[in-house]
């Protein structure tokens, strides 16, 4: 009797399994099928033509402006926090604060960054439907992940070095800039990686804060549609599954590129301990 | 090229004759948080000569050594009371870290090197001081290595990552750290618990060496080389000094009965 | 007395030490100004209605009819079908995830479980967009079809696309608490003479329930969130789903699909659905909280 009950738990687990990696297949395999006829130089680097056949240059550019600015404002900022975290502050109520802070940005949807962000950056600040608008979301989208990836990093620094650096009569900071943060750099890259992927997966908050003008943008204060953005749109009002997929797999190797990157750097990383 | 550190050119004679008192500790106690460490320490610890503090583990020696350049600092919830003072000053109220810990290197229980090369790590502290002159800073390293006695090994490998090292070699890269910040006094908070015998002995014979130039304070819970290396020992107990004389007299004929049980090795 | 010049660049260093120390506790309040900021403005435009205008809250909540022309705000049908779609989701896309993580972590044959975890782990990272498209394409006509629905677009279909969509992060949160089960609890039950299939139900899951349970919450946080790709196979209609081929709106493609137009009154009360979805957004955070304070005993 037991045996048949372990038989058949044990091809629930396979067929669960299986399914799980089928449906994952598919997909990707749907969206490379659909897609790949698209892919060439003048898709990527073509200019958009709203009535179809052409290139997706502007998104791209976009997506380039989003993560550029996101990064250079959430990096250095989400750097220091963390800086502040693990090396300056005493425990007690105000890291309470932060911590607490830090990890329910983490749980807000994306819908409600995009609401936020419409209400504050594009209507308050006066920034309009703008890549600016859009970029200031997505700082806040990411700071709590540069946050915690550098707060790890910190936390596999030795104290060691912190003392031994201190007992020579340096200071705090000296300390921080020379010896720590450098020997923190592997593990804060990853974070930045992941950050870029997390940003290049966002839709919705964008869609409420760069608005969607298929064009090159003419500088930061200008609405823009980012890749992930376009793919939605030309779905969604013109069906065209094949353009949305051709995207997809630009999205996906993006992606894939990232991860592998910052697999990469996190091994060397644990090697190095 | 000019001469390393003149360690050779000063008189033996001149040290033994020397009894300044270089650090004076008054009724020194410290408390983590509710938890008290150190009792009502005070000793006096002269210029140039080699102080061992010993004890069994937890009594308070580490501590009391890491007070001296204020590392203690570093944990929350540390309050102390009492005075220790160096060359006339109270480094308790005078608040000038930086300056302490320039002036009393410390050398730590394993070797700390930096991730960086033999040479960068030597530089380090004189470069966070300000040096910046290439001459200078190789001068520096060259007489901080030679004066640590491991110039020879490592002349060819100066830019090499200084983690290549043996440990016994890093220790010894380690001293010359501290030696490049031209300190009068150092600490060594058990200098050669993770080294073999035989870098143990080389560590050993450069702190006797060191001690011309050099005020040295050194934790060990290895008596014999307490008594190898030292000159005045103090014998830490739960947080107390329970006795406190020259090395020769605290092996030879202890005053307390606890030291004795102590060095005879019936405890600890 | 005159200070010497080492004693004044100390000061210097003094200074910038504390300097620095401000900036970086700056920094670091960034995140408590802006979630204090994100809650001020949702809240504040989306309650201006309720205490300014006169609004009803309760008809808000309660209410059926969503049109904003006639001046008519009730988000009663997007609560139900977000809450329909979200469970819906999480009766499918658990288990199988589940069983997927346990599959891996316990099961599989070292080289296979090694290609597929990373593979698995690098799909939660693909954009959700790409699941609505896949949704759209596949799954619409294929329910259209086969069900012989009017629209594939539904509640169903909602359900399907979030449920693979959180795949994923259930498969690699739940392998990763079931990896850390010590093994001398795998190993006493074994000398039990349990077998391996027993163990794992009896011993390996319960241990590691708390992650799992991580897992979940995390999920179903994605899920009730999830905007672009669910409006494009939701289908939109103002309906308080009664089946599973009904064509829905839940809350977050309200927000989305309106914000674009939405002024004056009718764009408060997007801020007021906003609301809605935050209050199940925290609950849902508290819940995670409770069960991560658990798990850490």
């Amino acid at each position: 009797m037991n045996k048949i009950k372990d038989h058949l738990l044990r091809g629930i687990l396979w067929f669960s399994s299986l399914l799980t990696i089928v449906i994952l297949v598919t997909i990707i395999g749907y969206i490379f099928v659909k897609g790949y006829k698209l892919i060439n130089f003048d898709f990527i680097f073509g200019d958009y033509s709203p009535t179809g056949g052409g290139g997706i240059w502007p998104m791209v550019v976009t997506t380039i402006y989003t993560i550029v600015i996101s990064l250079l404002i959430a990096t250095p900022i989400g750097i220091f926090a963390a800086v502040y975290l693990q090396e300056y502050a005493k425990q007690g109520r105000l890291v309470r604060i932060i911590r607490f802070a830090t990890e329910s940005l983490t749980g807000i949807p994306s819908i409600i960054y995009g609401l936020f962000g419409a209400v504050f950056f594009v209507a308050t600040l006066n920034f309009g439907m703008s890549i600016i608008a859009a970029s200031l979301t997505l700082t806040i989208i990411i700071l709590p992940v540069v946050i915690r990836t550098t707060e790890e990093a910190l936390k596999t620094v030795p104290q060691s070095y912190r003392e031994g650096s201190l007992a020579l009569g340096t200071t705090k900071l000296q300390t921080l800039l020379k010896v720590i943060l450098p020997s923190a750099v592997p593990g804060i890259l990853s974070g930045i990686i992941l950050s870029m992927g997390r940003i290049i997966g966002e839709s919705a908050a964008i869609f409420l804060t760069a608005g969607t003008v298929a064009a090159l943008p003419e500088g930061i204060f200008s609405s823009a549609r980012t890749l992930t953005v376009h793919s939605y749109l030309v779905t969604q009002e013109s069906g065209d599954i094949e353009l949305a997929s051709a995207i997809g797999i630009v999205l996906i190797v993006i992606i894939l590129v990232l991860n592998l990157t910052a697999t990469y750097i996190s091994k060397k990383l644990n090697k190095a301990d | 090229m000019k001469t390393a550190i003149n360690l050779s050119n000063d008189s033996s004679v001149q040290a033994e004759t020397n009894k300044n008192v270089k650090i004076s500790v008054n009724n020194f106690n410290l408390f983590y948080g509710e938890k008290q460490a150190l009792y009502d320490v005070s000793l006096d610890i002269y210029e140039k000569e080699v102080t061992a503090l010993i004890g069994p583990s937890g009594c308070g020696k580490s501590t009391f050594l890491r007070s001296i350049n204020r590392m203690n600092d570093l944990i929350d919830n540390v309050k102390i009371s009492g005075d220790i003072i160096i060359d006339n000053e109270n480094i308790y109220r005078t608040n000038d870290v930086i300056k302490l810990r320039t002036k009393v290197g410390m050398v730590f229980q394993k070797p700390n090197l930096f991730p960086m090369s033999i040479y960068d790590n030597v530089a380090y502290g004189p470069r966070m001081h300000g040096i910046k002159n290439k001459q200078e800073l190789n001068q520096i390293v060259e007489e901080s290595l030679r004066g640590a006695a491991i110039w020879d090994e490592v002349k060819d490998r100066l830019k090499t990552s200084a983690l290549g090292l043996s440990g016994g070699q890093q220790q010894r890269v380690c001293i010359a750290r501290a030696i490049a910040m031209k300190p009068e006094v150092i600490l060594m908070d058990e200098p050669t618990s993770a080294l073999d015998p035989i870098s143990t002995l080389k560590v050993e014979e450069l702190v006797g060496k060191m001690k011309k130039d050099y005020t040295i304070v050194i934790v060990t819970h290895n008596m014999q080389q307490a008594a190898r290396v030292s000159d005045r020992t103090a014998f830490f107990l739960n947080g107390e000094v329970v006795e406190y004389d020259k090395t020769d007299t605290i092996f030879s004929v202890p005053k307390d009965k606890r030291t004795e049980d102590y060095i005879t090795g019936r405890f600890g | 007395m005159s200070d010497s010049p080492i004693e004044k660049s100390n000061k210097r260093k003094y200074f910038l030490e504390k300097l620095s120390g401000r900036f970086f506790l700056f920094c670091a309040l960034i995140s408590v100004i802006s979630l204090a900021l994100i809650i001020g403005f949702v809240f504040f435009k989306g309650l201006t209605p309720f205490v300014a205008d006169g609004y009803s809250f309760v008809d808000f909540i309660f209410g059926n009819d969503w049109v904003p022309s006639e001046d008519k705000f009730g988000v009663f049908p997007m609560i139900v079908a977000s809450l329909y779609a979200t469970i819906g989701s999480l009766i499918i896309g658990v288990p199988i995830g589940l069983f997927t993580a346990v599959f891996l972590a316990e099961i599989a044959p070292k080289p296979i479980a090694k290609i597929l975890s990373p593979s698995v782990q690098l799909l939660a990272g693909i954009p959700s967009v790409l699941f609505g498209v896949f949704g759209l394409a596949v799954i619409v006509p294929f329910l259209q079809n086969n069900l012989g629905l009017p629209k594939g677009q539904s509640l169903i279909a909602v359900i399907i696309v979030l449920a693979i969509m959180m795949l994923p992060t259930i498969v690699t949160v739940s392998e990763t608490a079931i990896r850390a089960v010590p093994k001398s609890y795998r190993e006493g039950s074994l000398a039990l003479g349990v077998s391996e299939i027993g163990t794992i139900f009896k011993v390996v899951i319960p241990a590691a329930k708390s992650g799992i349970m991580a897992a979940i919450v995390l999920s179903m946080g994605r899920a009730i969130g999830e905007t672009m790709a669910v409006i494009l196979v939701a289908g939109n209609s103002l309906i308080i789903p009664t089946s599973l081929t009904d064509s829905v709106r839940p809350l977050t493609t309200n927000i989305a699909l309106e914000m674009g137009y939405a002024a004056g009154t009718h764009q408060e009360m997007l801020f007021a659905t906003g609301i809605v979805l935050f209050s199940f957004i925290l609950i849902l955070n508290f819940v995670l909280a409770k069960i991560s304070a658990k798990g850490g005993q």
